[in-house]
């Protein structure tokens, strides 16, 4: 009986092929728009910029490509310092972030209740302000005299920072201090996010069933909720990395001539002495340097299933 | 029996508020160490909410609970020997099943799993899996792991929840009868929750029927089957055939009932509702225990059986049995199922027929409840 019903009804389905290939390109027509985007403003730069990295000659004789990649070398030998620093700074915003924002998103994820949007709205409530403003603020906070020094100074962390060599004097702005606070605080929410993600993705029965399997509330936290959130540990650390070790706003701000990242030396060399094959050399001297790093560090943290 | 209560589970007056609702009214329960025992009821009955407060997953609004003669009331679950088997199993999905199973044994600063953990992986048939992570296993494979990980550490009491609810229908009554044989050989005492009252009655040795906090009845399968006290149980475990009768007087240990025009006895042993003469009583007797007979050989029924005519308004034939709905004057849907030993070609729908059955297998409830209580639960469960 069924048979009889279903015969007619497959017929006319195998006719439907022309639909059907058209429907297997959609995903492609969808694609097209941010391949475009992509190919004219990331892929030719980039063409571009490694042409212009191995050019030689001047801004009034013209540039030429010579193929002279002694400029990468020169480039090293002269802003390895810069480098270091880049890296340093970078990574002591990152784990500051990490130390800060953990809590925060472990606190959003799970004792936030019905408040739990609020706190995620305050969290990116900054962004409401420009990048710039909020970091001439800081500026304020951070000024000759003001509170915060006051405070610091009261408290003898100064003492400590001065001997660790993160501050000098009696200032904190123009200091390694300033600078790596600064990019933490600008950094912070592209922590917190991807960790309040992972975190809320977490089954809450996973921690009652730790419990219910002896594990002391500590030891929850690091035997599952700890490893259930490193997706959101490595993605939290390598979105605030990545752009905090290209960053030069904040050491431009908040920082003095000894605490130049490798961005300010690559935003001089671009608009100021014009020398555009050093700049983009170092450009992506920056660049390989991240991707190894970011290669090692997730080969490390073996999350390469979970990320 | 042993005297001591070791391993025994006491719950005594225990309940749970949330706001102005309450889960679960005071209960006292006592589970018996080594049995297994089952909570039945339909969901947000406060079944589930009872076994958290056993695990430590929730904290009683009022009431003790005693592991032995251990008071673990406000223990928090890590201090207490008790594991559960969680609603969905909860493995820790970034661990593989070794350690998943061998987690609660390291918790515990014991050093030398390896052993111990093999064990229990032949035990639930997984050996051949420990390495693999629980994604990769099938629901059924999943199980077995959630209940390795939760008996490999002798809890005292084994709480399973639900256990068997995301499997489909075969894998469920295998798992069953798989539980059982887990339970008969560890020895450990199991309380488990479930919905399914076909499962409750092939596993658990006592089941406690639950029905909006509180526990309508607590028994052996078979008694609560054969007994029911009250409509609810009556109706959720099962299928009851329920009439509204009139005590018309008593004849020795029977009631005597008038119902329809007709006259019913019912054994006083049977009837769990108080009986003054002229008070109203409700009739049950379970569809498979009635006979049927076609009206023509209504003089063939043997004499000081319980009779009932009515016309057959439906039939369906299910292969070992017939079951058939029937229109009387007593009660509009007369359940009753035949099985096909000799069938009658007469009884077709619309056929005029006499139900009848032994007095014994009648019980008496409450008139004064809901007559269809726990009907629409199991249809929606069923759903």
């Amino acid at each position: 009986m069924a048979s009889v019903t279903e015969a007619p009804l497959l017929a006319p389905q195998s006719d439907k092929k022309p639909p059907r290939k058209r429907g297997r390109l959609v995903p492609y027509w969808l694609l097209l728009p941010g391949i475009l985007w992509l190919l004219v403003f990331f892929a030719l730069p980039m063409v571009y910029q490694v042409s212009t990295s191995v050019q030689t000659g001047s801004l009034e004789e013209g540039f030429k490509v010579t193929w002279h990649f002694q400029t990468y070398w020169n480039a090293l030998a002269d802003y390895w310092p810069q480098f270091l620093r880049s890296v340093l700074y970078a990574g002591a915003a990152t784990i500051l972030c990490l130390v800060l924002g953990y809590p925060l998103a472990y606190l959003i994820a799970f004792r936030a209740g019905r408040w739990r949007n609020v706190v995620l709205i305050l969290v990116i409530a900054p962004f409401f302000t420009s990048f710039l403003i909020r970091t001439l603020a800081w500026k304020t906070i951070l000024a000759d005299g003001g509170p915060v020094v006051g405070a610091l100074n009261t408290l003898h962390v100064l003492d400590v920072t001065n001997w660790l060599g993160f501050t000098s004097g009696d200032r904190v702005l123009a200091t390694p201090l300033a600078v790596v606070c600064g990019l933490t605080y600008n950094f912070l929410p592209f922590m917190i996010l991807p960790l309040y993600t992972s975190l809320e993705r977490i089954d809450g029965r996973l921690h009652e069933a730790a419990g219910d399997l002896y594990a002391k509330p500590f030891t929850t936290f690091r035997k599952v909720t700890f490893p259930l959130s490193m997706p959101g540990v490595v993605s939290g650390t390598l979105l605030t990395f990545i752009p905090a070790s290209g960053d030069y706003v904040n050491a431009d701000l908040l920082g003095s001539t000894d605490t130049r990242m490798v961005g300010n030396v690559i935003q001089t060399q671009f608009l100021r002495i014009l020398d555009y094959p050093t700049a983009a050399a170092l450009s992506f001297i920056l660049m390989a340097a991240i991707l190894i790093m970011v290669t090692l560090y997730i080969r490390k943290s073996g999350t390469e299933d979970l990320v | 029996m042993t005297t001591d209560n070791g391993g025994d589970v006491r719950l005594s007056g225990i309940s749970k508020t949330y706001g102005s609702f309450t889960a679960v009214h005071p209960l006292d329960l006592t589970v018996p160490e080594g049995s297994f025992f089952a909570l039945l009821g339909a969901s947000g009955c406060g079944k589930t909410t009872t076994l958290r407060m056993i695990a430590g997953l929730e904290e009683p609004s009022s009431g003790t609970v005693f592991l032995g003669d251990q008071e673990v009331t406000h223990l928090p679950p890590y201090k207490r020997p008790v594991n559960t088997v969680f609603q969905s199993y909860a493995l820790f999905p970034h661990l593989d099943i070794f350690e998943n199973v061998a987690f609660g044994l390291r918790r515990r600063g014991i050093k030398s799993v390896k052993k111990q953990v093999e064990d229990m992986l032949e035990l639930v048939q997984l050996g051949e899996q420990a390495r693999k992570k629980p994604h990769q296993l099938s629901g059924g494979q999943q199980q077995r792991v959630a209940v390795a990980r939760a008996l490999i550490n002798h809890p005292k009491v084994l709480l399973l929840d639900e256990p068997l609810g995301a499997l489909d229908l075969k894998l469920r009554r295998q798992m069953q009868l798989e539980l059982k044989r887990i339970q008969t050989e560890v020895g450990i005492t199991f309380v488990h929750v479930t919905h399914d009252q076909e499962e409750a009655m092939t596993m658990a040795d006592t089941v406690a029927v639950m029905n909006a906090g509180r526990v309508e009845q607590l028994g052996a399968p078979a008694d609560l089957y054969e007994n029911p006290q009250t409509t609810f149980v009556a109706n959720f475990l099962g299928t009851s055939n329920l009439i509204e009768a009139a005590v018309d007087g008593k004849d020795g240990d029977d009631i005597v009932l008038a119902a329809g025009g007709g006259k019913l006895v019912l054994p006083q042993a049977r009837c769990s509702a108080p009986t003054t003469t002229g008070g109203k009583v409700l009739v049950g007797v379970r569809p498979e225990k009635i006979s049927l007979t076609h009206i023509d050989d209504a003089g063939e029924i043997p004499g000081g059986r319980n009779r009932i005519t009515g016309r057959i308004a439906d039939s369906s034939f299910i292969g070992v049995s017939t079951q058939y709905v029937i229109d009387s004057a007593v009660c509009p849907e007369f359940e009753v199922y035949s099985q096909n030993i000799d069938r009658d070609a007469r009884l077709t729908p619309g056929a005029e027929v006499v139900l009848h059955w032994s007095p014994a297998h009648t019980f008496g409830l409450d008139a004064a409840q809901d007559i269809d209580a726990g009907v629409e639960t199991v249809e929606e469960e069923a759903a």
